[in-house]
């Protein structure tokens, strides 16, 4: 890293073949991944997915067991921390306790000796709106004034890459969603590579570009958020970004643009384009904003999917939606959220109700479906809860 | 563990991951030198001992001076002659021990529990409890022994409240050594004791009283048990050195005739006989049993928690 | 089911919280607490009896052993050093305190930072080597450092006896300052070498600063128990009088009032900067406290 020169802009990220090994146990399996320069980068997971394994090799932390890391065409793979042009924000912000915040945001200037280190770190405590308090210590300052300290100390170095380690997790809803615009806006504003670790996938959705979801150490699907949304590739993917209902069938026919699959007797119609797989038993899956309940068949548009008839087992207000679960034979406990259009639940709970979707909003999953053809039961405390309730009614009317 | 206590600094976190400490050749160049200094002049001596308590005197020549030798007798000769002092030494220093234990466990358990809510007063209250460590060892045993002697006002109440006959002595008694023991010991038993203590999530008191657990069953099945680390350092801590004390029992301070310990033997055999396998082989054997007792605590719990 | 063994009593239309429920702790608590308060305050005062005992009678008005209480004065603290060689065996205490703090403290702070953040082969053997010296009885310790100069030859005198110091204070210094060390965070070390931070500027300016209370810990502690070592000492000193070997000497003919006014005056001043340090810790972290926000 060229002492006393800032990056022009952000850089290419390259990750080839990465694999990471600790005594015990493999926290990266084979990690491949190119993040665009200037790009909000978002790498979204759950803990131990090996998220934050990943931006440790990358900032030099951890040296990987195998492969490379190529940082705007240089292969850093051997180099020191020090000697990569890339600053993390912490996640626990690693303020140093006994330095100003001036002195906080100066260091990384100080130790590559580039020129007027206090204008430029008063510069940069502007950018986060905290110079009037430069002459504190870190620990005067609340939660989210450390945060933005943390992101001047390294922002000020005008580094080709940074890396955000779930830098908003410590801090509360309203701080947090402030938080989400403010870093979005400085990182168009200053052109840098963003690279954002977090289990979050409201917040990857929100700020980044493009997003990663790893698992297992492995990256599952990656692209634009709304695609990875609308379009997921795995079972894995479906349930982790938002919710979705799964279901397995066969494939009936597979000419044309249209397949067709059997769920519950029903035929169910995916466009060949949203389909990962092609023949034989498949996942098949739906969102559940996406769905309507019906009281009967009769007011359900043709060439729509349809399933039913259901009974409905719980009802949930929470304010902008009502959350319904509905039991259809044969298809399992099926999620439905409808838009609270007017006051009141479409349907109630006990009533028979018909499910109907647009067929263009189906997507069928990658995955060899489960060979006893039926998923484990959710394990979320909710539908626990709701599906022993069922069977001790069941039980109750047979007995 | 124990002297945590003594830092000024806040209560220790976690121990770093073991994933995440790094392999380096820094830690070699940072270990070897003080890692070096402690082979060269802890086990080195240690090694010295055992070689010293084989050797037989030259003959002919002067008190002090002996030859290399294999001489195992020294151990057996020195085990016949002393082991009263053996014996003493392990039961003195068990009742210290124990005594220690019941009387700083209160204490501990007041600083580091129900005074939690003013870590100020406790750090102030823990420096009452070593403060003893600052002023001179050998000072603190001849205060008791002036304390305790028989012109003392406390001798004088107890025999004047017929607790103790007319012509009897406090100092110079199996008692008065053991007090001694016990006095000088309980600042190595409540500094491990307290850094346990201040730890303890009193959260599982209360879930215990919640749980229809009397004060004293919580006590026994709960704050004990969750202790035990403290309990176990504390203990170590204190029968060890106990056991090979010396000052205590020496007649000039809170000893008599017949309450020598091992200690008084190695150090009359070394330093006034010149006797030095003798003085040697009691060395070795107070080691051993103290090696076999650190060995069995490691056993059980590993290193990790020692230091 | 009897609940009458239920110790905790929650207000009524109060939800259980989280946490320790201070404000309704029921009357039997607080008696224990007070209890407890009452027993707490009568052992300290036991363990503090020799120190005043000591105190006190550096203003007797002794004469050869300071056994009876013969009058006030102030005699023993203008002359300290009338008593022959009183004040030889306090200077030689002092020089060789300090010169054994600054080794042992520099060897047992290396090994310290190397414990908490490496990781190196033969740990369990290195922890339980530092272990030992803490758990041997000093009798032994000083038996086999004198045996091994006595096969060596070697002149016992000052030298021997700061090298026996420095070899029991390295543990108690690694035990005090992996303390500090395990409180500190690593990432700020990470944080540091992410900042373009050399090896060599990280440890410097971030590890040693924060490092540094821990450090004059051990260093007081490590003083401490080299100023008052006698059985380590007496066994490997030669011709010099420490001290602590001045005392013990004197102990069978009677010792002299100034011995008492010496050791109660590094007392008072330990304790002074012991408590010194902290007050202003705790001033300090109340007001950076105060300023939050």
């Amino acid at each position: 890293m060229a002492r006393g020169a800032f990056a022009e802009s952000g850089a290419d990220l390259q990750l080839v073949g990465i694999k990471k090994r600790f005594p015990g146990f493999t926290a990266i399996e084979n990690l491949d991944l190119t993040i665009p320069a200037g790009s909000f980068f978002a790498l979204l997971g759950p803990s131990g997915c090996g998220k934050t394994t990943t931006l440790r090799l990358v900032a030099g932390l951890e040296e990987p067991t195998e492969g490379q890391i190529i940082i705007g065409g240089k292969d850093v793979t051997k180099t020191k921390p020090f000697q990569r042009p890339v600053n993390t924000v912490f996640q626990s912000y690693a303020l140093f306790p006994h330095m100003t915040i001036l002195e906080n945001v100066a260091f990384g200037l100080r130790r590559r000796k580039i020129g007027d280190p206090v204008a430029k770190a008063h510069e940069a405590l502007r950018l986060v709106e905290l110079d009037h308090l430069a002459a504190r210590r870190p620990a005067q300052l609340s939660g989210g004034q450390q945060q933005r300290v943390a992101l001047a100390r390294a922002v000020v170095n005008r580094p080709a890459l940074l890396l955000l380690d779930e830098p908003l997790g410590a801090l509360d809803l309203k701080l947090r969603r402030q938080m989400q615009l403010e870093l979005k806006s400085i990182q168009t504003e200053v052109g840098l590579t963003f690279v954002h670790v977090t289990h979050d996938q409201e917040e990857a959705m929100t700020m980044a570009d493009t997003v990663a979801v790893m698992n297992k150490g492995e990256i599952e699907q990656m692209g634009a958020p709304a695609v990875l949304y609308e379009l997921p590739a795995t079972v894995f993917v479906a349930n982790f970004l938002g919710q979705s209902n799964l279901f397995v069938g066969p494939i009936l026919d597979g000419g044309g643009d249209v397949l067709g699959v059997d769920v519950a007797g029903q035929r169910i119609q995916v466009p060949r384009s949203r389909a990962q797989r092609h023949t034989g038993n498949v996942t098949v899956g739906v969102r559940p904003e996406k769905l309507t309940l019906h009281p009967d068949p009769s007011g359900i548009p043709s060439g729509a999917n349809l399933l039913g008839p259901g009974r409905v087992i719980d009802v949930s207000f929470s304010g902008v939606s009502t959350q319904y679960l509905v039991d259809v034979p044969g298809a399992g406990t099926i999620v439905v959220f409808a838009q609270n259009l007017s006051s009141g639940p479409v349907a109630s709970l006990g009533g028979e109700v018909w499910i109907a979707w647009d067929p263009s909003h189906t997507f069928v999953l990658a995955d060899e479906p489960p060979a006893d053809g039926r998923f484990a039961d959710d394990s979320d405390t909710q539908m626990i809860a709701t599906q022993a309730k069922e069977r001790m009614l069941t039980e109750l009317e047979e007995a | 563990m124990a002297l945590a206590a003594f830092s000024t600094a806040a209560p220790p976190t976690q121990d770093q991951e073991p994933a995440q400490r790094r392999r380096s050749g820094i830690a070699l160049v940072l270990l070897l030198p003080g890692v070096l200094y402690l082979v060269l002049f802890f086990l080195t001596p240690l090694v010295s001992l055992i070689i010293t308590s084989f050797q037989t005197p030259v003959v002919d020549g002067d008190i002090g001076q002996y030859q290399a030798a294999f001489q195992w007798q020294n151990y057996t000769d020195a085990i016949a002659e002393y082991w009263p002092q053996i014996i003493r030494s392990f039961v003195y220093a068990i009742i210290a021990t124990a005594a220690a234990l019941v009387i700083s466990y209160p204490l501990a358990y007041f600083i580091g529990v129900k005074v939690r809510k003013y870590p100020l007063v406790q750090n102030l209250l823990m420096t009452l409890v070593i403060a003893p460590f600052f002023i001179s060892f050998l000072l603190r045993t001849l205060a008791w022994k002036q304390l305790l002697s028989d012109d003392s006002w406390f001798t004088s109440s107890l025999k004047a409240l017929s607790i103790l006959p007319p012509d009897a002595h406090v100092t110079g008694t199996a008692f008065s050594v053991i007090f001694g023991l016990t006095y000088n010991f309980i600042p190595f038993m409540t500094l491990p004791l307290y850094s346990t203590l201040e730890r303890l999530d009193v959260r599982y008191l209360e879930a215990g009283s919640d749980l229809y657990a009397s004060a004293w069953t919580t006590f026994r099945k709960i704050t004990i048990p969750l202790s035990m680390p403290g309990i176990v350092s504390g203990t170590l801590l204190t029968f060890i050195p106990a056991a090979g004390d010396y000052i205590n029992a020496s007649q000039d301070f809170l000893g008599g005739a017949d309450t020598s310990m091992i200690g008084n033997v190695i150090e009359t055999n070394f330093l006034v006989l010149q006797n030095y396998p003798t003085a040697a082989a009691m060395s070795v054997v107070l080691m051993a049993v103290i090696l076999v007792i650190v060995g069995v605590y490691v056993k059980r719990s590993g290193t990790e928690d020692l230091l | 089911m009897s609940t009458t063994t239920t110790t905790t009593t929650r207000p009524s239309g109060q939800a259980a919280r989280p946490g320790p429920n201070r404000s309704a702790r029921p009357a039997r608590f607080r008696f224990k607490g007070l209890g407890l308060g009452v027993y707490s305050f009568l052992a300290l005062a036991f363990l503090l009896i020799p120190i005043v005992y000591t105190f006190i009678y550096s203003f007797n008005d002794a004469l050869k052993n300071n056994i009876a209480w013969r009058g006030f004065t102030f005699r023993n603290w203008t002359n300290v050093c009338d008593a022959a060689g009183i004040c030889d065996a306090f200077m030689a205490s002092i020089i060789i305190g300090i010169i054994a703090t600054v080794v042992a403290t520099v060897l047992g702070t290396m090994i310290a930072i190397a414990l908490m953040r490496y990781r190196f082969r033969f740990r369990s053997q290195t922890s339980l080597l530092l272990f030992l010296p803490m758990a041997s009885p000093e009798v032994v310790l000083g038996a086999g450092l004198a045996a091994q100069f006595l096969s060596l030859g070697v002149n016992k005198g000052f030298g021997t006896i700061i090298i026996a110091h420095v070899m029991f204070c390295i543990s108690f210094v690694v035990v005090t300052v992996k303390a500090r060390v395990a409180s500190l965070d690593p990432a700020l070390e990470e944080a540091g070498r992410d900042l373009y931070g050399s090896p060599v500027a990280v440890f410097w300016r971030i590890t040693f600063p924060l490092l540094l209370p821990g450090i004059l810990s051990a260093a007081l502690l490590s003083f401490s128990l080299s100023f008052d070592d006698f059985i380590i000492t007496n066994f490997n000193a030669g011709a010099v009088t420490t001290f602590p070997m001045y005392i013990y000497i004197a102990a069978s003919r009677g010792i002299p009032a100034q011995a008492n006014v010496i050791a109660s005056a590094v007392f008072i001043i330990t304790i002074l900067v012991v408590l010194i340090t902290q007050l202003t810790a705790a001033a300090r972290a109340k007001r950076l406290a105060k300023n939050v926000g």
